[in-house]
Parts: structure tokens; C-alpha cells; sequence
């Protein structure tokens, strides 16, 4: 490994070269004091860039004892943790199976769409499903709602979550009376105003702000521990409009998703972003496709479509490591999202 | 808070010298630049930009409220649970009580459908006294077109609410509470937007009428393919403007023809439709709101007024809270009024299609003029 690939300064970089310091091995065996005096900087500085060039060599070579390289899992681990992982339903069967069970924790997840197509209505769904408690098969967790067009509404998430604590008493009566007796004690306590008490909801009204939420959410869910879901409705909004140069705007956007996707694992959360769509000109058609630009496609795990199929809504899995392409219908309907009513043909895989 | 300056951050005085030497004054200079071009700029380590971005996104930050604290807010702050009633029942019932604070909502339609009919009562209505079921404040109402007629909306007013209308120096007052702006160029528009901006706040204004944002945009905007949009800012400014004067917003759209070859759909869906569908879906409806996706995205509410078959029918064709609903309707001397007040729910492209045909020869203001 090389000087130049260190996080250090410029400046600092500049005067490793020239003083004949390349690789990380010239530096394995040098002083502090000793590169004080050639780099002609403060002991204290170079004591920090041997710190840092420590840890970069580190990470290239072998640690021995327990793995061949630090912070790598293998992949029969990684099964297990996979088979462990929680998922957060949407309300709708259809949609559940094809995304193999809900929304998953510990993954980025898109989902983009026309406008008036629901993607604010199965925002808000999953703010609410995540509270569900775990004797009901739920996370019972609390959800981060970042809104950043002024789309929440309080009155149909309240809505919302009336219905999904109405189906919750419904799924009690199927159940044998002990265990009844245990899920009517949780039940007391659920009120829609509870489900509302633990959205936690964001209002970001600049690129600017939102840019500082996300970078703030880490410290903000280490003190909120319980908060299973975020979800950024939508992401696209003030990045498409305030910004001028593109180049920038691509790297930043890929910053906030490495963030996001930080965030997701570190805290087995699930990360939801909401986009709009775009037309583009493509092979001689006109095309409708995500915002954002092909870059930024790249950046979450799964990406789900929502559109018209005739008569019907449906979502489509545009892109998923795991999952088949598969599209399902979905109606939204006063009490939230929910199955299609029509008795055609569920699931269709391509 | 995108503007803070970074020197009264309290960042250790070092770091914040170097902010300011390299001249990244605000928040927004520093946010905008990733991890690594900061430490270029900069010339520091990665640690200290990253301890200085999150001590600055921290303070950036905007705070949160739990949804609970959000409904109790609003419940108790604003009038009439935050809508503003239209006084056509169906349509307040299925909009949960009205057009409401804080978001836009749009108007589009063919001419002459009743657009600027709809907008004319919703601005009687917001500046009646609260008792009549009004917001009692004045209303800002920017004409474009130039079709705003105080004769008309007198009329509408002696003839829906006559006990007012008919009180002495009543009808001078209501009038009087109700500002017109004829802002003849996107310029002027924009800085009458920015002087609203101010005055919102100290007049007790109730109400923003735009008639019509699309008239401000000259056609040939929409046919090339611009990566930005020409309203891109004015988008963004009216949503914040509604967003933190929590006031309703409506603003009216034009309709324009659609080219057969730009009905678009997904890339995946291409190959599976072969384009039957579409052919029989899109035959008879040419029509599509204009300014395009990406301002249907800004808008909250789309309420759609069409013709279809000498019938006139308003449509809730996007919205959070209800589901796509059609309500027929005639327009006579005292505005704007539902046939019925049971809607009927729409499914698949009904929702979005906008028809116009033959509602020039139903003419309903039948000898009361």
C-alpha cells in the first residue's frame, strides 16, 4: 500500500513524498521524532501519521489468528445472519411474497413511481407496520420519518394505523385463549396515538439539511436505539432542483447512500427511499425511469417500481441480489395498502 | 438554517479558521462538498473534517417531532382542523373537510372548464367571517391570464351567501380583502412571490391563488428535454411559502396535447405490452396536464375538471387522503356546484386521463343572468 492512499492532508501527503517516504513500509520502522525532523513538522503530528499509516498496514496485511482478513465474515455466516434477518410487512400478501416476506432490515430499499401512484401511502404503511409489536410477528420498533416535500399527513397515518391495530384485534380472535390472554395484555396498550407517538418525524426543507440529517442520524439512532425503519420521502426532491453541477450532485447523492447503507447494517434498520420518476429519451422512445441518473441506480440494494398495469397497481422488483423479478399487484385502499381485490392471476415472474 | 455561518458554530477555533481562510463560510458551502474534497480544500485529516461535519450537521439539523405532537399541534393551532371548507359536501367529506393548509393544490383542466370559477369562490370563501365558515383573512390571488373578474365574483357571492352580501358595505369589504396580482412576465412573478413571501405573515393572509402557473412557461419549454425545470425554483419557493405559513395554496394548470410516442412506460414494461393496450387506453384521451412530471410530483392534491360527453365532472385524482373519486358538476351564477355528492371511484388510467368533449354547448347559467 502506498503514502498516497492514506486518509491524511494534502499538505502532509506532500511532505511524506518528497522526504522520500512512498510506502507504508518506510514508515513501519521510523520514529515519530525521526519524521518530526525530515517531514519538519511537530512531534504530535507524526505521531498521528504513524498512527494512521499503522492501521493502513494493518488492514493489508494478515492478522493470523482468527480470520485471514480483518473485518470480513464468511459466507456461511453471512447465511445465517441472512435466515436471522427481520422483515417489515407491507400489509399486502402479494407484495410480501415477492419480496420474499417485506421490506428487509438491514438493506437500502427504493421505491419509486408516478406521481398519486402511492409511494407516500406505503411510507407512511411501513412507519406504522414496523410498531408492531413482536408477539404479533413484528419488529416492534420505532420509525424515523425524513419528509422533505411536505407530503406526510398526520390525519392518514392516523387512518393507518386505526386499521392496523383493528387487524391486530382481528388476528387475536383466530388465536387458542392462553395464548390470547398474553397478546390482550399488549393489546391494551396499543393506541393509534402510541403508533403516532413513535413516528418520529423529520421536516428537511433544504439539500443542505437533509445532507446534515443524514450525516447526523448515527448519533441520533445510537441515542434512539429502537428505531427499526427510516424512511426519506423522497429523496430527490431538493436534489433535483437546487443543484447546478451534476458532478457534485452524483457524489454527494453516493455519500448520503453509503451513510444509508452504513446506517442500515450498523443498526440492522431497513432504509426506505422514496423517488419520483423522470422521463428519459432513450433508443428513440420516450421512457419513463427513476430520477437521479443511472449513478445513482447503483446505490441502493433493492429497488422496487410501482406503476399502472391497466386497471391495477403494481410493483415491480426492478433490481434485488436476492430476489427474482417478479411484479405483484396492490390496491391502496382507506385503510392503508393493502391486497388487490380482483380475482385475476396474483403473481407473475418474468 | 442551511445558511448558518460556520464561525458561530462553536467549532474549536483551529478548524473554524480553516473554514473560513478557504472561504466555506455556511453550512451549505460545507455540506455540499463530500469527505475528501473537504480534506483537499482544507488540507486537514480525515478525522478532524469528520468530527467538523458532524459537529456542523448537528446543529444544521432541523428537530424532530413525534407524528402525535404534529396532530395535536395542528388540531389545536389552526382553524377548522387546518382545511379550508368549499362548501360542496361531497368534496370536503372526501378531502377529509377541505382544501388543505400547507400544501398545493392544483386545478387543471381544458378552458373554460371552471377553473378560475373554483378559484373565485375559494378566495369569497376564505375571506368570509369564521362564523359563515370562512378563514376571515385576506387572499393574495396572482392573475396571469388576466381572467380575474370582481364583477363575476360579486355575483357568486351576493348569489351563494346573500345574508352577507346584501348586509350594507359588506360586499366592499369582502372585496376588499381580496388582493389581485397581474404579473405580466416570469420576472415580475417571481419577485411578487418574493415580496409575498414577507407580507404573508404580518396581513393575516389566508389564502394564495396562482391563476395559472402555466401560463408563465411559453410552450416550447415543455417540448425540449431540459434537465432543469424552467419553475424548478418557483416549485420549491411556493411549496416552502405554503409549508411555513401554513396557508392552502391552489393554483390552477393548463392541459395540453400528447403526442402519441410520449405516452411512455417503464423500460420492463415495454417488450410485455407491445403497445396494445395502450392504443386502445390512450385513443381518446389526448389530453395531459402540462409543466410536466416532475411539477405532478410537487403537487400534493390534483383535483382534474373535465367535459366528457356534455357532462362536467371534477375529479380527486391524486391526493394522501382519499381515493380517486369523480364528482359531476355545473357551473350556474352561484359558482360552482356538485350534481351529487356520492362520488364515483375511478380505477386505472380514468384516474389521470383528461377529457374534453363538448361542454361549450351546455351553457347553465339559463336565463338567471
Amino acid at each position: 500500500m502506498e503514502v498516497s492512499r492514506l486518509p491524511i492532508s494534502a499538505s502532509q501527503r506532500g511532505k511524506l513524498i518528497s522526504a522520500g517516504y512512498t510506502s507504508l513500509s518506510s514508515l513501519s520502522s521510523v520514529s515519530p521524532s525521526d519524521l518530526a525532523r525530515d517531514l519538519k513538522i511537530s512531534e504530535r503530528e507524526a505521531v498521528e501519521i504513524l498512527k494512521v499509516a499503522s492501521k493502513g498496514n494493518r488492514v493489508g496485511g494478515s492478522d493470523g489468528s482468527q480470520s485471514i482478513i480483518n473485518g470480513a465474515q464468511n459466507a456461511w455466516d453471512m447465511l445465517h445472519e441472512e435466515e436471522m434477518l427481520t422483515r417489515i410487512t407491507t400489509s399486502c400478501a402479494d407484495l410480501d411474497n415477492i419480496l420474499g416476506g417485506g421490506i428487509n432490515c438491514k438493506e437500502v430499499t427504493e421505491i419509486g413511481g408516478v406521481p398519486g401512484i402511492g409511494k407516500t401511502q406505503l411510507g407512511i404503511q411501513l412507519a406504522v407496520n414496523v410498531q408492531i409489536p413482536v408477539e404479533f410477528g413484528g419488529l416492534g420498533g420505532k420509525a424515523i420519518y425524513i419528509d422533505t416535500e411536505g407530503s406526510f399527513m398526520v390525519e392518514r397515518a392516523l387512518q393507518i394505523a386505526e386499521a392496523c391495530i383493528e387487524d391486530m384485534m382481528e388476528y387475536t380472535g383466530f388465536l387458542k385463549n392462553d395464548l390470547q390472554r398474553n397478546l390482550q395484555a399488549c393489546q391494551v396498550k396499543m393506541q393509534p396515538k402510541d403508533i403516532l407517538e413513535n413516528i418520529l418525524y423529520f421536516r428537511v426543507c433544504s439539500y443542505t439539511e437533509q445532507i446534515a440529517l443524514i450525516n447526523y442520524l448515527d448519533k441520533f439512532i445510537s441515542e434512539h436505539k429502537d428505531v427499526k425503519i427510516v424512511v426519506v420521502d423522497s429523496i430527490t426532491f431538493h436534489f433535483r432542483q437546487d443543484f447546478d453541477d451534476l458532478a457534485l450532485r452524483t457524489r454527494v447523492l453516493s455519500g448520503i447512500a453509503l451513510k444509508l447503507m452504513n446506517l442500515a447494517k450498523k443498526f440492522s434498520l431497513a432504509v426506505v427511499l422514496l423517488n419520483q420518476v423522470t422521463t428519459k429519451y432513450t433508443e428513440g422512445s420516450y421512457q419513463l425511469s427513476l430520477a437521479l441518473g443511472d449513478s445513482w441506480s447503483h446505490s441502493c440494494t433493492n429497488r422496487l417500481i410501482l406503476y399502472w398495469n391497466g386497471n391495477e397497481r403494481y410493483a415491480y422488483i426492478d433490481k434485488s441480489p436476492s430476489l427474482r423479478s417478479a411484479s405483484a399487484p396492490y390496491s391502496v385502499t382507506s385503510r392503508g395498502i393493502r391486497n388487490s381485490t380482483s380475482n385475476c392471476k396474483r403473481i407473475k415472474m418474468m | 438554517m442551511a445558511n448558518k455561518l460556520i464561525s458561530e458554530m462553536g467549532l474549536p477555533k483551529s478548524i473554524s479558521n480553516i473554514f473560513a481562510a478557504r472561504n466555506i463560510t455556511t453550512a451549505k458551502d460545507a455540506l455540499s462538498l463530500t469527505e475528501f474534497e473537504l480534506m483537499e480544500l482544507l488540507d486537514v485529516g480525515l478525522s478532524e473534517v469528520r468530527s467538523a461535519l458532524a459537529h456542523i450537521s448537528e446543529i444544521v439539523c432541523p428537530p424532530y417531532q413525534t407524528a402525535l405532537l404534529l396532530m395535536v399541534q395542528r388540531t389545536k393551532d389552526e382553524q377548522l382542523g387546518g382545511h379550508l371548507p368549499t362548501q360542496l359536501k361531497g368534496l370536503d367529506a372526501a378531502l377529509c373537510g377541505g382544501i388543505p393548509f400547507g400544501v398545493l393544490t392544483e386545478l387543471v383542466g381544458p378552458a373554460g372548464i371552471g377553473k378560475t370559477q373554483f378559484c373565485l369562490k375559494l378566495s369569497l370563501l376564505a375571506s368570509l367571517p369564521a362564523h359563515y365558515g370562512g378563514l376571515d383573512g385576506h387572499v393574495i390571488y396572482i392573475d396571469v391570464e388576466s381572467k380575474f373578474s370582481s364583477r363575476r365574483m360579486i355575483e357568486i357571492g351576493a348569489k351563494s351567501f346573500p345574508e352577507i352580501f346584501h348586509m350594507k358595505g359588506m360586499a366592499q369589504e369582502m372585496a376588499g380583502r381580496i388582493l389581485v396580482l397581474q404579473p405580466t412576465s416570469l420576472s415580475e412573478f417571481t419577485e411578487s412571490l418574493q415580496q409575498i413571501k414577507v407580507s404573508l405573515l404580518q396581513n393575516q393572509v389566508r389564502l394564495l391563488v396562482i391563476d395559472s402557473m402555466a401560463a408563465l412557461v411559453s410552450g416550447e419549454h415543455e417540448q425540449r428535454a431540459l434537465r432543469q425545470h424552467p419553475l424548478g425554483w418557483h416549485i420549491s419557493f411556493i411549496k416552502s411559502l405554503a409549508e411555513f405559513s401554513r396557508i392552502p395554496i391552489v393554483v390552477t394548470n393548463q392541459v395540453r396535447s400528447q403526442s402519441r410516442d410520449e405516452s411512455c412506460p417503464y423500460s420492463f414494461q415495454a417488450h410485455r405490452r407491445g403497445g396494445t393496450l395502450e392504443d386502445t387506453a390512450r385513443h381518446d384521451s389526448h389530453l395531459v396536464a402540462a409543466l410536466g412530471i416532475h411539477w405532478a410530483h410537487a403537487v400534493s392534491i390534483r383535483l382534474v375538471l373535465e367535459a366528457k360527453s356534455g357532462q362536467r365532472f371534477m375529479k380527486v385524482a391524486k391526493s394522501p387522503i382519499s381515493p380517486p373519486l369523480a364528482f359531476p358538476f355545473t357551473i350556474n351564477s352561484s359558482g360552482i356546484s356538485l350534481l351529487t355528492d356520492d362520488g364515483t371511484e375511478l380505477v386505472g388510467p380514468e384516474i389521470n386521463a383528461i377529457y374534453c368533449q363538448g361542454h361549450n354547448d351546455i351553457i347553465n347559467f339559463d336565463g338567471e343572468r
